[in-house]
C-alpha cells in the first residue's frame, strides 16, 4: 500500500493505492485520482511547462507547454531541447514550437500570444 | 461618468469587469498599470490554473488569455500603462498615463490591485546583505519574462505556492536546489505542489526550521538554516550550512491597499485587506473589493469566483441599490485566525452566504462550526482535514441567518473519534 497527494486538482486528495490489488486507489474523490494513483505507480506522468526565447516580442521568453502528459524520465531531456529554441514573433497561442518533444510523442504548444 | 471602474486588471480586475458586463453594466472602466493585462499570471507559466472557472487545467497565460478574449466581445473600456493615483469616497479616480493626468467618475468602483509579496526586510534575517537573495516571484519574473536565470545553489525560505513553484523551475533549468526551509510545522502551500515541485526532485522540506544566517558579499555564499521551537526560536547546536549562491524568499503576500487606505476604507489587521459585508462591499458604500487585495488567496479560480460576486453586487448597487436594515459581525474563535466577510447585511438576499477562512493548525477530521451569539448552532460542516496553507470556504444558507442578532462565530472543532 503506497500513500500518495493526489496532484489532479487543488483538493489535493491523500491517495492509498494497494499495488497488491491491480492498483486499487481509495481516498479519492473522483476518476482523476484512480488514474493519477495508479499511473503513478507504473508510469508516472507530468505536464511540463517551460519557456523558448522569442525575439521582436513585447517580453524575451515565450511560454510553452506540452499536449499532453510526459513520462516523468523524459522530463530533463525535454527540458534541454528546448534550450537553443527560438522563435519570432509573432506567434498564436496553441501553435506547435517542437513538435514530438524528446521522443514523447508530446508537441510543445505556445501558452499565450505574443 | 462610468457606472463602474475597476482598479487592477490580474485574474480578479478581469473576471470582474467580464462579470459586470455579463451582469448588464454597460459603461465600464478597467485601469491597469503593466503595459499588458493579466497581471501575475503573465508570469505564472505552470498550470493547474482554469479547473473550477473552465473545467480544464490551463496555464497562468492560458488562463489570462481566456479571460482576455471574454473581454474582446465586450464594450469595457480598457486603460493599460495607467497608474491610478488616488481614489475618493464619492467615487472618482484620479489617475495618471501617458497622456498625462485625470479624473474618473464612476458610480461605483471595484479594487482589484492584487498583492505584493514580503521581503527580507519583514522578517529581518541577520547576516551579510549580498546580492542573490530575491523573492520568488521576482525570480520567476527573471525567469520566465527576461530569460534570466538567478543562480545556481538555491535555497528557498518559506514554503508558499510560489516558492515550491520556484523550486521545480529552477530545477528544470539545470539550477540545484538544496532545501526549502519553513519556520512552522506544516508547509503553507499546497499539498499538491510539495508533491511535484519538492518531492518529485527530493528536495528536502525542513519543517520547523529558519534561516539564521547568510554569509557572503557581494554575493551569497551560504546560508546557515537552525531548527526552531515552538516559539519559532532557533536552537543552538542545531545549525546546517547550505553552500549556495541564491536564497529564494516565499514568506508571505501583503494586500496592497495603499489607495484603500488612503480613501479612507477600513482594514482588517488579521488581512491587511479591506473589511468587506458578504457582497464584497467595503465599508464605503459602492466601494467593492476582490481577490488578493482584500485576502491572500491560493487559487486564481477562487479569485475570480470572488471578483463576480464583487461585480454581480457593484452592479446591483448601481441598478437598483436596496438600503440595508441591519447588520451581523462574523466572530472567530478557536484557531481559526480571520474570515472574509467580516460583516453580513440583513435581511439576507441570498440564498447562500459564502464564507472563507484560514486557520493557524491543521486538523484532521473536524467540523467547522458556525454558532449565534446565544450558542446556539446556526450550521455544521464536516472536513476531513484542514490545514493553515490551504484557504477554507463554508457556505451558510441565507434562511438560516434570519433571526439572528449582533454576530455569528465560526469555530472548528475536532471530530470525537
Amino acid at each position: 500500500m503506497t500513500e500518495l497527494i493526489c496532484i489532479g486538482c487543488p483538493r489535493g486528495c491523500h491517495l492509498k493505492v494497494d499495488e497488491q490489488n491491480g492498483y486499487a486507489v481509495s481516498g479519492n474523490n473522483c476518476p482523476v485520482g484512480a488514474e493519477y494513483g495508479r499511473n503513478e505507480l507504473t508510469n508516472p506522468t507530468r505536464v511540463l511547462t517551460s519557456t523558448v526565447r522569442i525575439t521582436g516580442a513585447i517580453h524575451s521568453c515565450l511560454p510553452v507547454k506540452s499536449s499532453g502528459p510526459i513520462r516523468k524520465a523524459l522530463l530533463m531531456e525535454a527540458v534541454k531541447a528546448l534550450k537553443d529554441v527560438e522563435v519570432a514573433s509573432p506567434v498564436h497561442k496553441g501553435e506547435v514550437i517542437v513538435r514530438d518533444i524528446a521522443g514523447s510523442g508530446q508537441d510543445m504548444l505556445a501558452s499565450r500570444d505574443m | 461618468m462610468y457606472d463602474l471602474i475597476i482598479i487592477g486588471a490580474g485574474p480578479a480586475g478581469l473576471s470582474a469587469a467580464v462579470s459586470a458586463w455579463q451582469a448588464d453594466l454597460k459603461s465600464i472602466l478597467l485601469i491597469e498599470r503593466d503595459r499588458e493585462l493579466g497581471g501575475i499570471l503573465n508570469q505564472c507559466i505552470h498550470n493547474g490554473f482554469g479547473l473550477h472557472l473552465f473545467k480544464e487545467e490551463l496555464t497562468g497565460p492560458e488562463f489570462a488569455g481566456r479571460l482576455i478574449e471574454m473581454l474582446k466581445d465586450t464594450d469595457v473600456e480598457v486603460m493599460s500603462d495607467t497608474m491610478v493615483l488616488d481614489i475618493n469616497g464619492d467615487h472618482e479616480v484620479s489617475l495618471i498615463n501617458t497622456h498625462g493626468y485625470q479624473k474618473v467618475q464612476g458610480k461605483a468602483v471595484i479594487l482589484a490591485m492584487g498583492c505584493r509579496e514580503r521581503t527580507r526586510g519583514a522578517i529581518a534575517i541577520p547576516g551579510s546583505r549580498g546580492s542573490g537573495v530575491y523573492t520568488a516571484g521576482t525570480a520567476q519574473r527573471y525567469i520566465n519574462m527576461d530569460g534570466y536565470l538567478v543562480g545556481k545553489r538555491v535555497v528557498i525560505l518559506g514554503s508558499g505556492d510560489i516558492g515550491l513553484i520556484m523550486a521545480r523551475r529552477m530545477t528544470l533549468e539545470g539550477a540545484k536546489v538544496l532545501a526549502c526551509v519553513e519556520i512552522n510545522p506544516y508547509s503553507s502551500g499546497l499539498q499538491r505542489n510539495i508533491k511535484q515541485c519538492l518531492e518529485d526532485f527530493d528536495i528536502p522540506l525542513y519543517l520547523s526550521h529558519t534561516i539564521t544566517d547568510i554569509k557572503g558579499y557581494p554575493r551569497v555564499s551560504q546560508v546557515v538554516v537552525s531548527r526552531v521551537d515552538e516559539k519559532f526560536r532557533p536552537i543552538p547546536g542545531t545549525e546546517m550550512t547550505f553552500d549556495c549562491d541564491t536564497v529564494l524568499l516565499s514568506i508571505g503576500l501583503i494586500p496592497e491597499n495603499e489607495l484603500s487606505r488612503a480613501a479612507g476604507i477600513v482594514i482588517d489587521p488579521r488581512t491587511k485587506g479591506p473589511l468587506v459585508w458578504e457582497n464584497m462591499e467595503t465599508s464605503i458604500d459602492g466601494v467593492f473589493a476582490c481577490g488578493n487585495v482584500v485576502q491572500v488567496h491560493d487559487l486564481a479560480d477562487n479569485v475570480a469566483a470572488e471578483a463576480r460576486k464583487a461585480a454581480v453586487a457593484a452592479a446591483r448597487y448601481v441598478q437598483d441599490n436596496q438600503p440595508h436594515t441591519g447588520e451581523l459581525t462574523v466572530k472567530t474563535a478557536g484557531n481559526v485566525t480571520y474570515t472574509v466577510p467580516q460583516r453580513i447585511h440583513l435581511p439576507v438576499t441570498d440564498k447562500l452566504v459564502e464564507i472563507s477562512f484560514r486557520t493557524n493548525r491543521v486538523f484532521g477530521q473536524c467540523a467547522v462550526e458556525v454558532v449565534d451569539k446565544d450558542g446556539n448552532a446556526v450550521c455544521r460542516f464536516k472536513r476531513e482535514y484542514i490545514t493553515p496553507g490551504e484557504l477554507q470556504k463554508i457556505a451558510v444558507p441565507g434562511k438560516l441567518l434570519e433571526g439572528r442578532e449582533e454576530y455569528l462565530t465560526v469555530k472548528v472543532t475536532e471530530e470525537q473519534k
